[in-house]
């Protein structure tokens, strides 16, 4: 695939988006990445509404979960309803492991969740292994004319 | 759950295909989790043993399910939404595994929310490697969900030999 792949992060810390883009670059990983801060600004950038008109969908989203304004799992939750945007993949990346939290994402229908490791090695290590499997072993919806123009 | 208690994970494997059910026991062999696989040969099968957990006529419901689309009886499509439309059991992460990429397949799955779709190679080392990505992601790596649903038989099982999964054919496949 030439086209880079295009990443969403939603993090509201700034720290944590920065470690994820410098990980994805490390991993020479060719994307475009545009990162937002809360779950307000995440749907408006899917739906593009407002000022993201212009932008193409994302091919996969990496989604925390403790965002202001809107939380992930809502964010996920309109997601999924959205036939626009339900085959997006997303991967939740957060700090919790409750299981509670665990199982509700699932049941949101995220497409996998990722505990975020508070060593930077570790996260940093955590980013590789989730670039390896979506952006190398599994089939994105975008890997395909129509899910390229529908996502 | 406690790193320390981790159970084994549980997998259902839905595959008509006795050669590519072979490619996954061997495959699977090499897996570092413990692990427990059941196999069902067609959709029938799958869906069945599927109601036996929740009726908790046997093990907890599974941790993961690898999916192949094509399957007798119930088309593995229609097996992912029985999973992905019933609450008791719609957090069980499916992946979807197939041997052709069709797009129009591939965008449909997703939809009705398929964990992930990975096309099946036909070259066995690419097979194998592609299984052992499928392991460090998901059982070694991703956090599914805690295990319910169904009642859970623990004790009833013989621990795994370590670095050994148990078997326990559902469908017809010899193995």
């Amino acid at each position: 695939m030439s086209a880079p792949f295009r990443i969403l992060i939603v993090e509201d810390n700034q720290a944590d988006a920065d470690l994820v883009r410098e990980a994805l670059i490390d991993a020479h990983v060719t994307c475009a990445i545009t990162t937002v801060s809360d779950g307000a600004q995440a749907l408006e950038y899917l739906r593009k509404d407002s000022t993201h008109a212009g932008t193409d969908r994302p091919d996969i989203v990496l989604l925390d979960i403790n965002l202001p304004r809107v939380d992930g799992f809502e964010v996920l939750r309109e997601m999924k309803a959205d036939p626009r945007l339900k085959c997006i993949p997303v991967l939740i990346l957060s700090s919790s492991t409750a299981g509670a939290d665990v199982r509700r994402g699932y049941e949101l229908h995220a497409n996998s969740y990722i505990a975020k490791h508070a060593d930077v090695n570790e996260f940093f290590a955590s980013i590789h292994r989730l670039e390896r499997f979506w952006l190398g072993t599994a089939v994105l919806p975008c890997q395909t004319t129509e899910g390229a123009g529908a996502a | 759950m406690s790193e320390g208690a981790k159970p084994e994970t549980i997998i259902l494997l839905v595959e008509d295909n006795a050669g590519d059910v072979d490619l996954v026991l061997e495959a699977v062999e090499h897996f570092e989790t413990p692990h427990k696989l059941h196999i069902a040969s067609d959709g029938s099968q799958a869906l069945e043993y599927l109601a036996a957990c929740l009726d908790g006529e046997k093990d907890r419901l599974p941790d993961l399910v690898l999916l192949d689309l094509n399957v007798p009886k119930t088309d593995g499509r229609e097996v992912l939404a029985a999973i992905k439309n019933d609450d008791r059991m719609k957090h069980v992460p499916v992946i979807v595994l197939t041997s052709s990429a069709a797009e129009r397949e591939l965008l449909q799955v997703y939809r009705l929310h398929a964990n992930c779709f990975i096309t099946k190679p036909t070259d066995i080392d690419t097979f194998f490697a592609m299984f052992q990505s499928l392991e460090r992601f998901w059982l070694r790596f991703a956090r599914l969900p805690p295990p319910c649903g169904g009642h859970a038989h623990h004790a009833e099982h013989r621990p795994p030999r370590p670095g050994v999964g148990q078997r326990d054919i559902e469908g017809g496949i010899q193995v």
